[in-house]
Protein backbone atom coordinates (compact mmCIF):
# COMPACT_ATOMS: atom_id res chain seq x y z
CA UNK A 1 0.00 0.00 0.00
CA UNK A 2 2.68 2.39 0.75
CA UNK A 3 4.72 1.64 -2.17
CA UNK A 4 1.17 2.49 -4.68
CA UNK A 5 1.42 5.64 -2.57
CA UNK A 6 4.78 6.97 -3.28
CA UNK A 7 4.10 5.64 -7.05
CA UNK A 8 0.94 8.28 -7.41
CA UNK A 9 1.21 10.01 -10.60
CA UNK A 10 1.03 13.89 -11.30
CA UNK A 11 -1.37 13.23 -13.95
CA UNK A 12 -3.80 11.62 -12.35
CA UNK A 13 -5.48 9.96 -9.10
CA UNK A 14 -4.56 6.51 -10.41
CA UNK A 15 -1.63 4.88 -9.57
CA UNK A 16 1.16 4.04 -12.34
CA UNK A 17 0.37 -0.04 -11.42
CA UNK A 18 -3.85 1.02 -11.91
CA UNK A 19 -3.11 2.69 -15.04
CA UNK A 20 -0.92 -0.33 -16.39
CA UNK A 21 -3.61 -2.62 -15.43
CA UNK A 22 -6.10 -0.53 -16.87
CA UNK A 23 -4.20 -0.54 -19.97
CA UNK A 24 -3.27 -3.99 -20.16
CA UNK A 25 -7.10 -5.04 -19.82
CA UNK A 26 -7.67 -2.69 -22.97
CA UNK A 27 -4.87 -4.80 -25.16
CA UNK A 28 -6.84 -7.59 -23.59
CA UNK A 29 -10.50 -6.77 -24.07
CA UNK A 30 -10.74 -8.15 -27.28
CA UNK A 31 -9.84 -11.09 -26.12
CA UNK A 32 -12.12 -11.62 -23.11
CA UNK A 33 -14.96 -10.58 -24.85
CA UNK A 34 -14.08 -13.43 -27.44
CA UNK A 35 -13.51 -15.74 -24.96
CA UNK A 36 -16.91 -14.72 -23.11
CA UNK A 37 -18.57 -14.68 -26.67
CA UNK A 38 -17.57 -17.82 -28.68
CA UNK A 39 -16.08 -20.00 -25.67
CA UNK A 40 -17.34 -19.92 -22.49
CA UNK A 41 -21.01 -18.88 -23.02
CA UNK A 42 -21.08 -21.99 -26.26
CA UNK A 43 -18.87 -23.98 -23.47
CA UNK A 44 -21.90 -24.21 -20.76
CA UNK A 45 -24.85 -24.04 -23.10
CA UNK A 46 -23.26 -27.55 -24.70
CA UNK A 47 -23.25 -28.72 -21.50
CA UNK A 48 -27.15 -27.85 -21.25
CA UNK A 49 -27.56 -28.67 -24.64
CA UNK A 50 -26.23 -32.73 -23.90
CA UNK A 51 -28.72 -32.83 -21.34
CA UNK A 52 -31.63 -31.41 -23.09
CA UNK A 53 -34.82 -32.45 -25.70
CA UNK A 54 -34.55 -30.02 -28.30
CA UNK A 55 -37.14 -29.05 -30.60
CA UNK A 56 -36.88 -26.51 -33.62
CA UNK A 57 -39.87 -24.03 -34.36
CA UNK A 58 -40.51 -21.24 -36.17
CA UNK A 59 -39.75 -18.65 -33.25
CA UNK A 60 -36.97 -20.80 -32.28
CA UNK A 61 -35.50 -23.57 -30.95
CA UNK A 62 -36.96 -24.86 -27.70
CA UNK A 63 -35.28 -26.86 -24.81
CA UNK A 64 -36.69 -28.95 -22.71
CA UNK A 65 -34.58 -30.61 -19.70
CA UNK A 66 -33.95 -34.26 -20.23
CA UNK A 67 -31.34 -35.45 -18.02
CA UNK A 68 -28.88 -38.11 -18.70
CA UNK A 69 -31.09 -39.73 -21.74
CA UNK A 70 -28.71 -38.59 -24.27
CA UNK A 71 -25.89 -39.50 -22.64
CA UNK A 72 -28.13 -43.18 -21.80
CA UNK A 73 -28.59 -43.82 -25.34
CA UNK A 74 -25.17 -42.76 -26.85
CA UNK A 75 -24.21 -45.95 -24.77
CA UNK A 76 -26.96 -48.37 -24.66
CA UNK A 77 -28.56 -48.48 -28.27
CA UNK A 78 -25.70 -46.62 -30.49
CA UNK A 79 -24.34 -49.28 -32.53
CA UNK A 80 -21.72 -46.46 -34.06
CA UNK A 81 -20.66 -44.66 -31.70
CA UNK A 82 -18.37 -47.36 -29.72
CA UNK A 83 -16.55 -48.37 -32.76
CA UNK A 84 -16.00 -44.95 -33.72
CA UNK A 85 -14.83 -43.86 -30.21
CA UNK A 86 -12.44 -46.66 -29.57
CA UNK A 87 -11.61 -45.56 -33.60
CA UNK A 88 -10.56 -41.79 -32.80
CA UNK A 89 -8.91 -43.32 -29.26
CA UNK A 90 -6.76 -45.42 -30.70
CA UNK A 91 -5.49 -43.39 -33.44
CA UNK A 92 -4.77 -40.07 -31.02
CA UNK A 93 -3.12 -42.80 -28.29
CA UNK A 94 -0.61 -45.26 -30.57
CA UNK A 95 0.13 -42.14 -32.88
CA UNK A 96 1.27 -39.52 -30.61
CA UNK A 97 4.03 -40.97 -28.97
CA UNK A 98 5.23 -42.40 -32.50
CA UNK A 99 5.12 -38.71 -33.49
CA UNK A 100 6.76 -37.28 -30.77
CA UNK A 101 9.55 -39.62 -30.89
CA UNK A 102 10.37 -39.65 -34.82
CA UNK A 103 9.73 -35.92 -34.77
CA UNK A 104 12.90 -35.65 -32.48
CA UNK A 105 14.97 -38.46 -34.44
CA UNK A 106 14.35 -36.12 -37.35
CA UNK A 107 14.89 -32.89 -35.93
CA UNK A 108 18.06 -33.84 -34.62
CA UNK A 109 19.49 -35.11 -38.26
CA UNK A 110 18.02 -32.06 -39.18
CA UNK A 111 20.35 -29.77 -36.58
CA UNK A 112 23.31 -31.63 -37.99
CA UNK A 113 25.87 -29.31 -40.76
CA UNK A 114 25.29 -30.85 -44.30
CA UNK A 115 24.93 -29.44 -47.44
CA UNK A 116 21.77 -29.13 -48.82
CA UNK A 117 20.24 -28.83 -45.44
CA UNK A 118 17.98 -25.98 -46.41
CA UNK A 119 16.49 -27.95 -49.22
CA UNK A 120 15.17 -31.35 -46.59
CA UNK A 121 13.92 -28.90 -44.11
CA UNK A 122 11.56 -27.47 -47.48
CA UNK A 123 10.89 -31.16 -47.71
CA UNK A 124 10.35 -32.07 -44.01
CA UNK A 125 8.05 -28.94 -43.66
CA UNK A 126 6.01 -29.80 -46.84
CA UNK A 127 3.19 -31.48 -44.60
CA UNK A 128 2.97 -28.57 -42.48
CA UNK A 129 1.51 -26.79 -45.71
CA UNK A 130 -0.13 -29.46 -47.56
CA UNK A 131 -1.92 -31.10 -45.07
CA UNK A 132 -5.36 -30.78 -45.32
CA UNK A 133 -8.86 -33.42 -44.34
CA UNK A 134 -9.67 -33.48 -47.76
CA UNK A 135 -6.22 -33.83 -49.14
CA UNK A 136 -5.21 -36.54 -46.98
CA UNK A 137 -8.55 -39.00 -47.94
CA UNK A 138 -7.91 -38.27 -51.39
CA UNK A 139 -4.18 -39.52 -51.29
CA UNK A 140 -5.40 -42.11 -48.94
CA UNK A 141 -8.11 -43.09 -51.70
CA UNK A 142 -6.20 -43.16 -54.28
CA UNK A 143 -3.53 -45.15 -52.75
CA UNK A 144 -0.63 -42.50 -52.64
CA UNK A 145 0.50 -42.52 -49.41
CA UNK A 146 0.84 -46.69 -49.79
CA UNK A 147 4.88 -46.32 -50.58
CA UNK A 148 6.17 -49.84 -48.91
CA UNK A 149 3.14 -52.81 -48.76
CA UNK A 150 4.03 -53.63 -45.03
CA UNK A 151 2.19 -56.89 -45.19
CA UNK A 152 5.46 -58.24 -47.87
CA UNK A 153 8.09 -58.66 -44.87
CA UNK A 154 8.43 -61.34 -43.07
CA UNK A 155 8.51 -59.16 -39.87
CA UNK A 156 4.66 -58.16 -40.53
CA UNK A 157 4.01 -62.07 -40.55
CA UNK A 158 6.00 -62.60 -37.18
CA UNK A 159 4.03 -59.86 -35.30
CA UNK A 160 0.58 -61.41 -36.98
CA UNK A 161 1.42 -64.43 -34.82
CA UNK A 162 1.64 -62.60 -31.99
CA UNK A 163 -0.72 -62.33 -29.47
CA UNK A 164 -3.28 -60.19 -30.67
CA UNK A 165 -2.73 -57.18 -27.75
CA UNK A 166 0.47 -57.55 -28.15
CA UNK A 167 0.89 -57.69 -31.83
CA UNK A 168 -1.45 -55.12 -32.71
CA UNK A 169 0.01 -51.73 -31.56
CA UNK A 170 2.70 -53.02 -33.77
CA UNK A 171 1.13 -53.79 -36.47
CA UNK A 172 -1.02 -50.46 -36.43
CA UNK A 173 2.54 -49.00 -36.78
CA UNK A 174 3.24 -50.31 -39.85
CA UNK A 175 -0.41 -49.81 -41.37
CA UNK A 176 -0.18 -45.87 -40.52
CA UNK A 177 3.89 -45.05 -40.57
CA UNK A 178 3.22 -42.27 -43.37
CA UNK A 179 0.11 -41.12 -41.78
CA UNK A 180 2.67 -40.58 -38.64
CA UNK A 181 5.23 -38.90 -40.78
CA UNK A 182 2.51 -36.54 -42.38
CA UNK A 183 1.46 -35.36 -38.75
CA UNK A 184 5.23 -34.52 -37.58
CA UNK A 185 5.77 -31.10 -39.41
CA UNK A 186 4.83 -28.43 -36.91
CA UNK A 187 6.46 -30.72 -34.33
CA UNK A 188 9.88 -30.99 -36.17
CA UNK A 189 10.02 -27.65 -36.52
CA UNK A 190 9.43 -26.50 -33.00
CA UNK A 191 11.93 -29.58 -32.25
CA UNK A 192 14.70 -28.32 -34.58
CA UNK A 193 14.01 -24.47 -32.91
CA UNK A 194 14.41 -25.99 -29.72
CA UNK A 195 17.52 -27.80 -30.59
CA UNK A 196 19.10 -24.72 -32.50
CA UNK A 197 18.74 -22.97 -29.45
CA UNK A 198 21.13 -24.81 -27.17
CA UNK A 199 24.02 -23.00 -26.37
CA UNK A 200 26.98 -24.24 -28.45
CA UNK A 201 29.22 -23.88 -25.36
CA UNK A 202 27.35 -26.55 -23.91
CA UNK A 203 28.22 -28.89 -26.62
CA UNK A 204 32.26 -28.13 -27.16
CA UNK A 205 32.91 -28.34 -23.48
CA UNK A 206 31.41 -31.68 -23.11
CA UNK A 207 33.59 -32.40 -26.41
CA UNK A 208 36.55 -31.79 -24.56
CA UNK A 209 34.98 -33.81 -21.84
CA UNK A 210 35.20 -36.60 -24.54
CA UNK A 211 31.37 -37.14 -24.42
CA UNK A 212 29.89 -38.70 -27.22
CA UNK A 213 27.10 -38.08 -29.30
CA UNK A 214 25.04 -40.41 -27.57
CA UNK A 215 26.26 -38.85 -23.97
CA UNK A 216 25.57 -35.17 -25.41
CA UNK A 217 21.70 -36.37 -26.47
CA UNK A 218 20.67 -37.40 -23.16
CA UNK A 219 22.76 -35.48 -20.52
CA UNK A 220 23.02 -32.10 -22.93
CA UNK A 221 20.13 -32.09 -25.04
CA UNK A 222 17.33 -34.24 -23.72
CA UNK A 223 17.47 -31.96 -20.69
CA UNK A 224 17.25 -28.91 -22.66
CA UNK A 225 14.53 -29.55 -24.95
CA UNK A 226 12.55 -31.56 -22.44
CA UNK A 227 9.76 -29.18 -21.82
CA UNK A 228 9.05 -29.03 -25.93
CA UNK A 229 8.37 -32.74 -25.51
CA UNK A 230 5.29 -31.57 -23.26
CA UNK A 231 4.51 -28.68 -25.71
CA UNK A 232 4.41 -30.62 -28.55
CA UNK A 233 2.91 -33.83 -27.59
CA UNK A 234 -0.06 -31.71 -26.25
CA UNK A 235 0.02 -29.63 -29.65
CA UNK A 236 -0.36 -33.56 -31.48
CA UNK A 237 -3.14 -34.85 -29.00
CA UNK A 238 -5.02 -31.48 -29.67
CA UNK A 239 -4.30 -32.01 -33.83
CA UNK A 240 -4.81 -35.19 -33.89
CA UNK A 241 -8.43 -35.22 -31.85
CA UNK A 242 -9.63 -32.68 -34.14
CA UNK A 243 -8.80 -33.76 -37.60
CA UNK A 244 -11.50 -33.82 -39.22
CA UNK A 245 -11.59 -36.87 -41.09
CA UNK A 246 -11.39 -38.92 -37.46
CA UNK A 247 -14.20 -41.27 -37.49
CA UNK A 248 -15.88 -40.01 -34.24
CA UNK A 249 -15.69 -35.81 -35.76
CA UNK A 250 -17.72 -37.11 -38.95
CA UNK A 251 -20.31 -39.10 -36.17
CA UNK A 252 -20.77 -35.61 -34.35
CA UNK A 253 -21.22 -33.58 -37.22
CA UNK A 254 -23.27 -36.17 -39.19
CA UNK A 255 -25.79 -36.86 -36.27
CA UNK A 256 -25.88 -32.54 -35.77
CA UNK A 257 -29.70 -32.55 -37.38
CA UNK A 258 -30.80 -35.38 -36.87
CA UNK A 259 -34.58 -35.38 -36.38
CA UNK A 260 -36.15 -35.80 -32.76
CA UNK A 261 -32.68 -35.45 -31.48
CA UNK A 262 -31.80 -31.88 -33.05
CA UNK A 263 -28.37 -30.53 -31.60
CA UNK A 264 -28.57 -32.51 -27.78
CA UNK A 265 -27.61 -35.99 -29.10
CA UNK A 266 -24.26 -34.42 -30.95
CA UNK A 267 -23.90 -32.46 -28.14
CA UNK A 268 -24.12 -35.14 -25.40
CA UNK A 269 -21.34 -37.05 -28.04
CA UNK A 270 -18.84 -34.30 -28.35
CA UNK A 271 -19.11 -34.11 -24.31
CA UNK A 272 -18.10 -37.82 -24.32
CA UNK A 273 -15.78 -37.48 -26.55
CA UNK A 274 -13.55 -34.04 -25.01
CA UNK A 275 -13.25 -35.20 -21.52
CA UNK A 276 -11.29 -38.26 -22.96
CA UNK A 277 -9.29 -36.35 -24.82
CA UNK A 278 -9.15 -34.33 -22.07
CA UNK A 279 -8.51 -37.06 -19.96
CA UNK A 280 -5.78 -38.11 -22.29
CA UNK A 281 -3.86 -34.72 -22.24
CA UNK A 282 -4.18 -34.39 -18.18
CA UNK A 283 -1.86 -37.70 -18.02
CA UNK A 284 0.27 -36.91 -21.10
CA UNK A 285 1.06 -33.91 -18.94
CA UNK A 286 1.60 -35.78 -15.57
CA UNK A 287 3.93 -38.46 -17.41
CA UNK A 288 5.64 -35.46 -18.93
CA UNK A 289 6.02 -32.46 -16.51
CA UNK A 290 9.05 -31.57 -15.42
CA UNK A 291 9.77 -33.14 -11.72
CA UNK A 292 11.22 -30.87 -8.78
CA UNK A 293 13.90 -32.60 -7.35
CA UNK B 1 42.03 -38.35 -38.26
CA UNK B 2 40.78 -40.84 -37.11
CA UNK B 3 37.75 -38.95 -34.97
CA UNK B 4 37.48 -36.17 -38.55
CA UNK B 5 36.63 -40.18 -40.38
CA UNK B 6 34.59 -41.37 -37.79
CA UNK B 7 32.13 -38.26 -37.89
CA UNK B 8 32.22 -37.92 -41.65
CA UNK B 9 30.87 -41.75 -41.31
CA UNK B 10 27.66 -40.35 -39.12
CA UNK B 11 27.10 -37.76 -41.66
CA UNK B 12 26.70 -40.00 -44.57
CA UNK B 13 24.10 -42.46 -42.55
CA UNK B 14 22.27 -38.93 -41.31
CA UNK B 15 22.22 -38.10 -44.59
CA UNK B 16 21.08 -41.35 -46.50
CA UNK B 17 18.14 -41.76 -43.29
CA UNK B 18 16.85 -38.18 -43.99
CA UNK B 19 16.85 -39.35 -47.74
CA UNK B 20 15.04 -42.48 -46.75
CA UNK B 21 12.52 -40.68 -44.65
CA UNK B 22 12.08 -37.73 -47.14
CA UNK B 23 10.98 -39.86 -49.43
CA UNK B 24 7.77 -40.08 -47.28
CA UNK B 25 7.08 -37.32 -47.99
CA UNK B 26 7.86 -36.67 -51.23
CA UNK B 27 6.50 -40.00 -52.49
CA UNK B 28 2.57 -38.50 -52.25
CA UNK B 29 3.31 -35.35 -54.09
CA UNK B 30 5.35 -36.89 -56.76
CA UNK B 31 2.22 -39.75 -56.88
CA UNK B 32 0.16 -36.91 -57.53
CA UNK B 33 2.13 -35.10 -60.15
CA UNK B 34 2.84 -38.09 -61.85
CA UNK B 35 -0.21 -39.65 -62.05
CA UNK B 36 -2.47 -36.05 -62.81
CA UNK B 37 -0.70 -36.17 -66.04
CA UNK B 38 -1.77 -40.02 -67.12
CA UNK B 39 -4.53 -40.97 -69.15
CA UNK B 40 -6.44 -43.94 -68.99
CA UNK B 41 -4.59 -45.89 -70.78
CA UNK B 42 -1.18 -44.65 -69.04
CA UNK B 43 -2.86 -45.65 -65.86
CA UNK B 44 -4.05 -48.81 -66.85
CA UNK B 45 -0.69 -49.96 -68.53
CA UNK B 46 1.26 -51.83 -65.79
CA UNK B 47 4.89 -51.06 -67.79
CA UNK B 48 4.11 -46.92 -67.16
CA UNK B 49 4.82 -46.52 -63.30
CA UNK B 50 5.77 -43.37 -63.01
CA UNK B 51 6.74 -41.03 -66.58
CA UNK B 52 3.23 -40.91 -67.99
CA UNK B 53 3.60 -41.29 -72.16
CA UNK B 54 2.71 -38.12 -73.12
CA UNK B 55 1.64 -34.80 -71.70
CA UNK B 56 -2.01 -35.34 -71.12
CA UNK B 57 -3.76 -32.12 -69.66
CA UNK B 58 -7.42 -33.55 -69.93
CA UNK B 59 -7.29 -34.22 -66.21
CA UNK B 60 -6.65 -31.01 -65.02
CA UNK B 61 -9.15 -29.52 -67.44
CA UNK B 62 -11.96 -31.68 -66.25
CA UNK B 63 -10.81 -31.16 -62.78
CA UNK B 64 -10.44 -27.63 -62.49
CA UNK B 65 -14.17 -27.61 -64.47
CA UNK B 66 -15.52 -29.88 -61.63
CA UNK B 67 -13.66 -27.83 -58.92
CA UNK B 68 -14.97 -24.47 -60.31
CA UNK B 69 -11.66 -22.93 -59.96
CA UNK B 70 -12.43 -19.88 -60.99
CA UNK B 71 -15.22 -19.27 -57.69
CA UNK B 72 -13.34 -21.44 -55.32
CA UNK B 73 -10.13 -20.61 -55.88
CA UNK B 74 -11.08 -16.70 -55.04
CA UNK B 75 -13.34 -18.12 -52.21
CA UNK B 76 -10.03 -19.53 -50.75
CA UNK B 77 -8.07 -16.67 -50.95
CA UNK B 78 -10.81 -14.59 -49.10
CA UNK B 79 -11.81 -17.28 -46.74
CA UNK B 80 -7.97 -17.42 -45.90
CA UNK B 81 -6.52 -14.12 -45.92
CA UNK B 82 -9.15 -11.62 -44.15
CA UNK B 83 -8.94 -14.48 -41.03
CA UNK B 84 -5.06 -14.74 -41.18
CA UNK B 85 -4.90 -10.82 -41.12
CA UNK B 86 -7.79 -9.97 -38.73
CA UNK B 87 -5.87 -13.04 -36.37
CA UNK B 88 -2.23 -11.92 -36.80
CA UNK B 89 -3.21 -8.33 -35.54
CA UNK B 90 -5.43 -9.72 -32.55
CA UNK B 91 -2.90 -12.03 -31.85
CA UNK B 92 -0.10 -9.19 -31.46
CA UNK B 93 -2.72 -6.80 -29.55
CA UNK B 94 -3.33 -9.33 -26.74
CA UNK B 95 -0.33 -10.75 -26.68
CA UNK B 96 1.64 -7.21 -26.45
CA UNK B 97 -1.51 -6.56 -23.45
CA UNK B 98 0.31 -10.11 -22.21
CA UNK B 99 3.62 -9.24 -22.37
CA UNK B 100 3.30 -5.28 -21.31
CA UNK B 101 1.13 -4.81 -18.41
CA UNK B 102 0.97 -6.36 -15.31
CA UNK B 103 -2.51 -6.95 -14.37
CA UNK B 104 -4.81 -8.37 -11.84
CA UNK B 105 -6.16 -11.80 -12.74
CA UNK B 106 -3.12 -12.12 -15.32
CA UNK B 107 -2.42 -15.87 -14.35
CA UNK B 108 -6.15 -16.60 -15.09
CA UNK B 109 -6.34 -15.10 -18.06
CA UNK B 110 -3.31 -17.42 -19.26
CA UNK B 111 -4.50 -20.08 -17.90
CA UNK B 112 -8.18 -19.66 -19.66
CA UNK B 113 -6.03 -18.88 -23.03
CA UNK B 114 -4.41 -22.37 -22.88
CA UNK B 115 -7.58 -23.86 -21.95
CA UNK B 116 -9.20 -22.60 -25.35
CA UNK B 117 -6.53 -24.37 -27.04
CA UNK B 118 -6.99 -27.32 -25.02
CA UNK B 119 -10.51 -27.67 -25.35
CA UNK B 120 -11.40 -30.00 -28.76
CA UNK B 121 -13.65 -27.23 -31.01
CA UNK B 122 -16.35 -30.20 -31.11
CA UNK B 123 -17.43 -28.80 -27.46
CA UNK B 124 -17.92 -25.62 -29.00
CA UNK B 125 -19.71 -26.33 -32.11
CA UNK B 126 -23.03 -27.22 -31.72
CA UNK B 127 -23.87 -23.74 -29.33
CA UNK B 128 -21.82 -21.65 -32.01
CA UNK B 129 -23.97 -23.19 -34.94
CA UNK B 130 -27.47 -22.27 -33.00
CA UNK B 131 -25.91 -18.69 -32.19
CA UNK B 132 -24.69 -18.16 -35.70
CA UNK B 133 -27.87 -18.87 -37.41
CA UNK B 134 -29.69 -16.72 -35.13
CA UNK B 135 -28.28 -14.09 -35.88
CA UNK B 136 -28.27 -15.40 -39.64
CA UNK B 137 -24.59 -15.31 -40.33
CA UNK B 138 -24.96 -18.66 -41.20
CA UNK B 139 -23.69 -18.98 -45.13
CA UNK B 140 -21.88 -15.76 -44.99
CA UNK B 141 -17.79 -15.42 -43.48
CA UNK B 142 -18.75 -13.74 -40.03
CA UNK B 143 -19.02 -17.05 -38.41
CA UNK B 144 -15.50 -17.43 -39.40
CA UNK B 145 -13.97 -13.61 -39.71
CA UNK B 146 -15.34 -12.70 -35.86
CA UNK B 147 -13.72 -15.36 -33.73
CA UNK B 148 -10.46 -14.47 -35.80
CA UNK B 149 -10.91 -11.06 -34.45
CA UNK B 150 -11.48 -11.93 -31.13
CA UNK B 151 -8.57 -13.98 -30.70
CA UNK B 152 -10.49 -16.86 -31.03
CA UNK B 153 -9.56 -17.94 -34.52
CA UNK B 154 -7.95 -21.30 -35.41
CA UNK B 155 -5.04 -21.89 -33.15
CA UNK B 156 -5.14 -18.18 -31.76
CA UNK B 157 -3.58 -19.53 -28.65
CA UNK B 158 -0.12 -20.86 -30.08
CA UNK B 159 -0.08 -17.30 -32.22
CA UNK B 160 -1.40 -15.01 -28.72
CA UNK B 161 1.88 -17.05 -26.89
CA UNK B 162 4.49 -16.15 -29.76
CA UNK B 163 3.68 -12.69 -29.94
CA UNK B 164 3.67 -12.83 -26.07
CA UNK B 165 7.21 -14.08 -26.06
CA UNK B 166 8.55 -11.72 -28.20
CA UNK B 167 7.26 -8.79 -26.90
CA UNK B 168 8.52 -10.33 -23.72
CA UNK B 169 12.00 -10.53 -24.90
CA UNK B 170 13.09 -6.62 -25.85
CA UNK B 171 13.79 -4.00 -23.35
CA UNK B 172 10.83 -1.98 -21.36
CA UNK B 173 13.03 1.06 -21.74
CA UNK B 174 12.24 1.49 -25.81
CA UNK B 175 9.13 2.12 -24.68
CA UNK B 176 9.94 4.45 -22.17
CA UNK B 177 11.78 6.50 -24.40
CA UNK B 178 8.85 6.84 -26.87
CA UNK B 179 6.61 7.74 -23.86
CA UNK B 180 8.83 10.36 -22.72
CA UNK B 181 8.88 11.94 -26.87
CA UNK B 182 5.26 12.28 -25.93
CA UNK B 183 3.82 9.13 -27.89
CA UNK B 184 0.84 7.43 -26.33
CA UNK B 185 0.39 3.42 -25.48
CA UNK B 186 -1.25 2.40 -28.97
CA UNK B 187 0.69 5.00 -30.99
CA UNK B 188 3.76 3.40 -29.12
CA UNK B 189 2.09 -0.51 -30.27
CA UNK B 190 1.81 0.56 -33.78
CA UNK B 191 4.77 2.22 -34.35
CA UNK B 192 7.58 0.42 -31.99
CA UNK B 193 6.40 -3.25 -31.37
CA UNK B 194 4.48 -4.21 -34.77
CA UNK B 195 7.66 -2.97 -37.13
CA UNK B 196 10.29 -4.83 -34.62
CA UNK B 197 7.81 -8.04 -34.74
CA UNK B 198 8.07 -8.82 -38.42
CA UNK B 199 9.66 -12.35 -38.03
CA UNK B 200 6.40 -13.43 -35.85
CA UNK B 201 3.81 -11.72 -38.00
CA UNK B 202 5.32 -13.78 -41.45
CA UNK B 203 4.99 -16.99 -39.06
CA UNK B 204 1.44 -16.06 -37.88
CA UNK B 205 0.28 -14.72 -41.16
CA UNK B 206 1.51 -17.87 -43.08
CA UNK B 207 0.50 -20.37 -40.43
CA UNK B 208 -2.91 -18.70 -39.95
CA UNK B 209 -3.57 -18.62 -43.87
CA UNK B 210 -2.27 -22.11 -44.64
CA UNK B 211 -4.68 -23.53 -41.65
CA UNK B 212 -7.65 -21.21 -42.86
CA UNK B 213 -7.07 -22.47 -45.85
CA UNK B 214 -6.46 -26.20 -44.91
CA UNK B 215 -10.02 -26.28 -42.56
CA UNK B 216 -13.02 -27.69 -43.63
CA UNK B 217 -14.93 -29.06 -40.11
CA UNK B 218 -16.07 -25.52 -39.56
CA UNK B 219 -16.85 -24.08 -42.28
CA UNK B 220 -18.50 -27.25 -44.23
CA UNK B 221 -21.08 -26.54 -41.13
CA UNK B 222 -21.11 -22.90 -41.78
CA UNK B 223 -20.73 -21.67 -45.07
CA UNK B 224 -22.25 -24.65 -46.43
CA UNK B 225 -23.09 -24.27 -49.92
CA UNK B 226 -23.16 -20.42 -49.84
CA UNK B 227 -19.49 -20.23 -49.82
CA UNK B 228 -17.56 -23.23 -51.16
CA UNK B 229 -13.45 -22.79 -50.71
CA UNK B 230 -11.19 -25.21 -53.06
CA UNK B 231 -10.57 -27.76 -50.14
CA UNK B 232 -14.41 -27.69 -49.33
CA UNK B 233 -15.05 -28.65 -53.49
CA UNK B 234 -12.23 -31.16 -53.45
CA UNK B 235 -14.18 -32.91 -50.10
CA UNK B 236 -17.23 -33.48 -52.47
CA UNK B 237 -15.64 -34.18 -55.67
CA UNK B 238 -16.48 -37.62 -56.46
CA UNK B 239 -20.39 -36.67 -56.01
CA UNK B 240 -20.08 -33.22 -58.00
CA UNK B 241 -18.09 -34.96 -60.84
CA UNK B 242 -20.69 -37.39 -61.40
CA UNK B 243 -23.50 -35.15 -61.35
CA UNK B 244 -21.50 -33.14 -63.95
CA UNK B 245 -20.12 -36.25 -66.06
CA UNK B 246 -23.13 -38.68 -65.85
CA UNK B 247 -21.99 -42.63 -66.23
CA UNK B 248 -24.48 -43.63 -68.03
CA UNK B 249 -22.91 -41.53 -71.18
CA UNK B 250 -19.45 -42.52 -70.38
CA UNK B 251 -17.15 -43.13 -72.47
CA UNK B 252 -14.20 -44.88 -70.11
CA UNK B 253 -12.13 -41.54 -70.78
CA UNK B 254 -14.78 -39.93 -68.96
CA UNK B 255 -15.25 -42.09 -65.75
CA UNK B 256 -13.64 -40.74 -62.99
CA UNK B 257 -10.02 -41.97 -62.28
CA UNK B 258 -7.13 -41.42 -60.46
CA UNK B 259 -5.61 -39.32 -62.83
CA UNK B 260 -8.58 -36.32 -62.16
CA UNK B 261 -8.96 -36.88 -58.91
CA UNK B 262 -5.06 -36.59 -58.23
CA UNK B 263 -5.15 -33.22 -60.70
CA UNK B 264 -8.15 -32.47 -58.44
CA UNK B 265 -5.63 -32.23 -55.26
CA UNK B 266 -3.06 -30.46 -57.33
CA UNK B 267 -4.66 -28.06 -57.65
CA UNK B 268 -6.42 -27.38 -54.29
CA UNK B 269 -2.75 -27.29 -52.95
CA UNK B 270 -1.00 -25.20 -55.76
CA UNK B 271 -1.34 -21.70 -53.70
CA UNK B 272 0.03 -22.98 -50.97
CA UNK B 273 2.89 -24.54 -52.48
CA UNK B 274 3.54 -21.81 -54.63
CA UNK B 275 3.05 -19.35 -51.14
CA UNK B 276 5.68 -21.77 -49.30
CA UNK B 277 8.05 -21.77 -52.47
CA UNK B 278 8.53 -18.01 -52.24
CA UNK B 279 8.39 -17.66 -48.12
CA UNK B 280 10.07 -20.66 -47.32
CA UNK B 281 13.17 -19.19 -46.22
CA UNK B 282 11.66 -16.13 -43.97
CA UNK B 283 8.81 -18.48 -42.86
CA UNK B 284 12.80 -20.78 -41.70
CA UNK B 285 14.04 -18.17 -40.44
CA UNK B 286 11.12 -16.24 -38.44
CA UNK B 287 10.68 -19.55 -37.05
CA UNK B 288 14.62 -19.55 -35.35
CA UNK B 289 14.07 -15.70 -34.75
CA UNK B 290 10.69 -15.93 -33.04
CA UNK B 291 10.90 -17.86 -30.41
CA UNK B 292 8.55 -20.16 -31.13
CA UNK B 293 9.86 -22.70 -28.51
CA UNK B 294 9.85 -20.60 -25.63
CA UNK B 295 7.70 -21.67 -22.95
Amino acid sequence: MKNSKKERSFAGKLTIRQKSAIRGYIFLLPWIIGFLIFTAFPFFYSIYLSMSKVTITPTGIVTQWNGFNNYLDIFTKDVNFLPALTDSIVFVGLSTPLIIVASLLIALMLNKQFKGRTVFRAIYFLPVIIMSGPVLSELLANKAVNIIQPTKFAIYEFFRLLPLNLGAPILYLFDKIIIILWFSGVQILIFLAGIQKIDKALYEAAQIDGASSWVIFWKIILPQIRPLILVNTIYTIVDLATFPTNAINVEISSKMFQTGRVYSYSAAMSWIYSLIILAILGVAFLILKERKS
Amino acid sequence: MNKRLKENIFKVVIIILLLIIGFAYLYPVAFMISTSFMDVDDLVNPTIQWIPSKLYLENFKIASKVLDVKNSLLNSIIMAGVPAILQTFSSALIGYGFARYEFPFKKLWLALLLFTFLLPVQVTLIPKYIMFSSYGMINTPLPSFLPALFGQGIRSTIFILIFYQFFSSYPKSIDEAAQIDGAGHFTIFMKIAIPMSIPAIVVSLLFSFVWYWNETYLSGLFFGNAIQTLPMKLQSFVDAYSRMYPVSDASLANRLNEGIRMAATLITIIPLLILYALLQKQFVESIDRTGITGE
